[in-house]
């Protein structure tokens, strides 16, 4: 039962994620692009939610954590930048 | 208020909650870890004095405990009213959308004060800070509702300065 | 008991995907930048705030670290978002022709 509604909710990111990417390809200016990027990242979180679920193993949940670190302090380099403070 | 000045108070409070995360991180209680922790917290507690934790310039008093958690509870349930409104419109074939962006105009006074009223305005959906200068905030809407100050101001920003006040002042 | 936990987890999760869905869907047909922002960053952060919340009920033991998660989230989300908006504003982004007012670009031009 648990199992059929985790793989459902796999499938609705999944479609999420290939939505997200169809804004990322197309643009067009280069900010659409960072935003879809931090889209993609808060989507691929709740990949790695599942699949700790599904595996069972609550290390993958540090990974989730440093990702969305990481991401967030990307994003703000990259918007700094192209706001040209540096 | 605190303009940018620190003082040892902002400090204790930043390490004691950059030593809670580390504590909810690790998940232990062992001497090694709660070494390593400290170490590290009091560091970064000193590297970044000026840096802004959740309970800088928290009023420590029962009403701003008891406005705290009526805040969350007022801030989720208009997340989720504002979330459904929201996946309305994208669903709606016709996107029923009428942008705009309009400036209003806060009573808070506190840096923190002022950063949890953007943060929690930006996070309903329809209603994102772009910019914010001093007491004003200009705010992007998905379906403008009133335009002049005052009116944006009482539908934008009041129902959560009111609890904030008490928070943070 | 412990089996209605695990269902209301699981429905969490559906429901959470479901708002992630809504959130690409709006990236995607939104018109202009801002409009994105709003559709696109949000709307994904309640999805994986749900999400969290139902691997919660699945999993209770590692409630603190997906809390951890989850705070980290609502207080990084809303920054990025508001960057970004800001950013696309100083470049000068085009905005689409519903747009009824725009008070900051006339603050701006009346400084400049």
């Amino acid at each position: 039962m648990v199992e059929v509604l985790i793989a459902i909710a796999g499938t609705l990111a999944g479609l999420a994620f290939l939505l997200a990417l169809a804004r990322f390809v197309r643009g067009p200016s280069r900010v659409d692009r960072v935003v879809a990027f931090d889209v993609l990242t808060v989507i691929a979180i709740t990949f790695i939610v599942l699949v700790a679920l599904v595996e069972n193993r609550g290390v993958y949940l540090d990974a989730a954590l440093v990702y969305a670190l990481l991401s967030f302090l990307g994003v703000i380099a990259i918007a700094r930048y192209l706001e040209g403070r540096f | 208020m605190s303009k940018g000045k620190s003082t040892v108070r902002d400090t204790v409070i930043l390490f004691a909650t950059l030593m809670l995360f580390w504590l909810m991180l690790s998940g232990k209680l062992d001497t090694d870890v709660l070494i390593v922790g400290a170490v590290a917290s009091l560091i970064i507690a000193l590297l970044y004095r000026d840096g802004l934790s959740f309970f800088t310039e928290f009023r420590f008093t029962p009403q701003a405990f008891v406005a705290g958690f009526r805040y969350y509870g007022y801030f989720l349930r208009e997340l989720f009213k504002s979330n459904l409104k929201m996946a309305a419109i994208v669903l709606s074939p016709s996107l029923p959308i009428t942008p705009g962006i309009v400036k209003v105009r806060t009573r808070l006074k506190s840096r923190m004060g002022r950063l949890m009223l953007a943060n929690s305005i930006t996070l309903t959906p329809g209603t994102l800070t772009v910019e914010m200068a001093g007491e004003w905030l200009y705010i992007h809407c998905v379906t403008v509702g009133a335009t002049d100050i005052e009116a944006a101001t009482a539908e934008i920003v009041s129902g959560f300065e009111s609890y904030l006040e008490v928070m943070y002042g | 008991m412990g089996l209605l936990i695990d269902i209301i987890g699981g429905l969490l999760l559906v429901g959470g995907a479901a708002f992630l869905l809504f959130g690409s869907l709006g990236l995607l047909r939104m018109p202009d930048v801002f409009n994105r922002i709003q559709a696109g960053t949000k709307t994904t952060t309640l999805g994986t705030l749900l999400t969290l919340a139902g691997a919660a009920c699945l999993q209770p033991a590692w409630g603190w670290k997906l809390l951890l998660i989850g705070v980290f989230l609502i207080f990084t989300n809303p920054v990025s978002a508001q960057v970004l908006a800001n950013t696309a504003h100083r470049r000068g982004a085009q905005k689409t022709p519903l747009t009824k007012i725009d008070r900051l670009a006339e603050d701006r031009e009346g400084k400049a």
